[in-house]
């Protein structure tokens, strides 16, 4: 099979997938009384003064399989509801904050490979000795420490204690808001690292990088955890293989032996998790963006969450589920690009 | 096989059985980071076990905490009477701390038991039975699996609150709602865990000489088949109890879990974010239980993690 064909049947198999996500998010909306999940179908806040004309126009008494069909038709048109805490349609909101999101994410996301990969190398080339201790109990560290509690402690060392930065995503975001009305400050494309410099204001990027970095911390610290255990494992596994042997009786050195050898092969499973990490990143970072008060896609879920904003949580549910799956797209095609052999199994 | 042979092999069974069970603990014993695990784990169940003494509660349920002391606004440092201080509305963080535990082993039970004999069923089932019915249980947590695990128990959570239940697991419907939405996360795994055991039993000559004995299907199923898949999935499913509790914590931290004055680690951190804006000046707040859901989760991932070489037979006896 050809990498192209590969590829078309790998889209092809998307569509039942994506219709699957829709017929769990249908059911977990099922189980809510017809009247509180008529917010779905509203798309402008008169609407919500008139919920049963709501429930009749769309059907919320119908049998089962015809509400099915007018919410696939709603989700296809691009209606994913009116979010009756926040006042605005939903996918309106989730798209006004998905930059936050996605800065953040792709940002800490090369720290955490990178550092995942070479402390899991350094682990598995030093078995048993003092680096590989030292992965292990960082490992173990990472995946036991709540990422909401090392934020905590973050937070009142360096903004409250130390106040060396704030939370959220710039210090003064109504200084910010009032210039984008006054038409200061362009909004190019929403990435605040981006428009800054579009802008030419250097000062307000480095705000930017500077309220970037106590979250990434926590993230490279949290999520590294099983890049290292993945890249430890996968590492020990091709260093015991027949012909690392063989390279290493040749006469080439260790040092080649390993970087070259051992870990181009040891990476392909690292692929797989980076993809998965990068794709759960991108569909939100509830916790970390909580903590941080920091304005993504996951903070917006989760503050709506509170109020029984169903609309909101049913909406970013799907929208995290079509990233990861996209996310998880990707990383085969890419495999399939790197190694022939999934291409023809 | 006569049947002297046959008493004879069944009485080197257990003995077998008790050869690597020594095996397994010597191995324990030269690891000690499995050996802080388990004290640690052992150190939460003797707290379990002293929680009447060490802060007997004052009210009709247990989990809620005492708001004793004097009523001002900010918490109270620790001291003698309130040993790791006070929190939001002066509740008491020890008290919390001490219960939080027995109700984090109960959250963890709850939600490992009912998950396991969800997937056991299903997965015994798709397994066993395979075809059609197998394609769509399959499908089904490929589904569930397409979603980040915390969002979609967020979901569930909203929408199982305004389900009323025939029956109440803690008193709480939003704590109900949280247990019956990391069940529902969490069955798929044990269910692929388990259909993969049992397909690999399935071929076993010894199902196939039940089979041809004639035995009924529940038989070769309870008899046969159960008890050589189960063991796996016990093991990993008890090994997820840290893991569990940290997302219930989570859920609790995000205002979704626990009720205010319940005993629950998440809701103690989740007033502290009240507390965080002064620095380390409300230091207690955090640290403490805090320090009570880190040790705890680290305690049953070093127990996990040794086990998982231990028990894995690649590395066994290596």
């Amino acid at each position: 099979m050809g990498l192209r064909e590969y590829i078309i049947r790998r889209l092809l198999l998307l569509i039942p997938t994506m219709l699957g996500v829709v017929v769990l998010i249908f059911a977990v909306l099922q189980m809510i009384p017809p009247e509180l999940r008529a917010v779905i179908y509203v798309t402008n806040p008169r609407q919500l003064q008139d919920i049963p004309n709501i429930v009749r126009e769309y059907g919320l008494d119908r049998p089962v399989w015809e509400q099915f069909i007018t919410y696939l038709t709603e989700v296809l048109h691009g209606n994913f509801g009116y979010s009756v805490y926040y006042r605005q349609p939903v996918l309106e909101g989730l798209l006004r904050r998905f930059p936050a999101t996605v800065e953040i994410a792709l940002l800490s996301s090369p720290f955490i490979i990178f550092f995942g990969i070479w402390l899991g190398t350094t682990a598995a080339v030093h078995r048993d000795k003092i680096p590989d201790h030292v992965s292990r109990v960082m490992s173990i560290v990472g995946t036991s420490l709540p990422s909401f509690l090392l934020g905590i402690v973050l937070i009142a060392i360096f903004v409250a204690q130390l106040r060396l930065t704030t939370v959220g995503r710039v210090t003064n975001i109504g200084t910010l808001l009032l210039r984008i009305k006054n038409g200061t400050y362009h909004e190019f494309t929403g990435f605040l690292l981006i428009d800054s410099l579009l802008n030419g204001d250097f000062l307000l990027f480095v705000d930017v990088v500077k309220h970037l970095i106590l979250p990434m911390i926590v993230l490279v610290f949290i999520q590294s955890a099983t890049m290292v255990r993945v890249t430890r494992s996968s590492m020990l596994e091709a260093l015991g293989k027949t012909y690392i042997v063989a390279a290493r009786a040749k006469g080439l050195s260790k040092k080649e032996v390993i970087y070259k050898h051992a870990r181009r092969n040891a990476l392909i499973p690292v692929i797989t998790i980076s993809g998965l990490l990068v794709g759960g990143m991108l569909g939100g970072l509830i916790i970390t963006e909580t903590v941080f008060n920091f304005p993504g896609v996951g903070s917006y879920a989760a503050q709506a969450a509170q109020s029984f904003d169903v609309s909101v949580v049913t909406a970013y549910a799907m929208f995290s589920a079509i990233i990861f799956v996209l996310a998880n797209l990707i990383v085969d095609i890419l495999y399939a690009y790197i190694d022939p052999r999934i291409r023809l199994g | 096989m006569s049947s002297k042979e046959e008493v004879k092999k069944s009485a080197k069974t257990p003995n077998l059985m008790v050869k690597e069970l020594k095996f397994t603990l010597k191995k324990m014993r030269d690891t000690p980071l499995s050996l802080i695990g388990l004290s640690l784990v052992i150190f939460f169940l003797l707290i379990c076990a002293l929680a009447p003494v060490l802060a007997p509660p004052k009210w009709y349920d247990p989990f809620r905490i005492p708001s004793t002391g004097t009523y001002g606004r900010e918490p109270e440092p620790p001291s003698a009477e309130h040993l790791f201080g006070t929190t939001s509305y002066q509740t008491d963080i020890f008290y919390g701390c001490i219960w939080g535990t027995i109700h984090a082993f109960r959250l963890g039970l709850v939600i490992v038991i009912t998950s396991v004999v969800v997937g056991l069923a299903l997965g015994l089932i798709a397994g066993y039975y395979g075809g059609i019915v197998d394609e769509i249980l399959m499908r089904f947590t490929d589904i569930i699996f397409a979603f980040p695990s915390l969002i979609l128990i967020m979901a569930l959570v909203v929408a199982l609150q305004t389900v009323t239940l025939p029956f109440t697991l803690t008193g709480y419907t939003r704590l109900d709602a949280c247990i019956i939405g990391i069940v529902l996360v969490g069955w798929p795994g044990y269910t692929r865990l388990i259909r993969g055991e049992v397909l690999r039993v399935k071929t076993e000559d010894y199902v196939e000489a039940a089979k041809a004995s004639g035995a009924s299907d529940l038989r070769i199923i309870f008899k046969h088949i159960l008890p050589n898949t189960i063991y796996p999935v016990i093991i990993v499913a008890s090994l997820d109890f840290g893991t569990i509790v940290l997302l219930a914590a989570a859920l609790s931290f995000l205002g979704l879990g626990a009720p205010g004055d319940y005993a629950d680690w998440g809701q103690l951190i989740y007033h502290s974010m009240d507390w965080v804006s002064s620095g380390l000046r409300y230091w207690w707040t955090y640290t403490f239980p805090g320090l009570f859901i880190m040790l705890f989760c680290l305690g049953w991932n070093l127990l996990g993690d040794a086990f998982r070489d231990i028990l894995d037979p690649l590395y066994r006896r290596k």
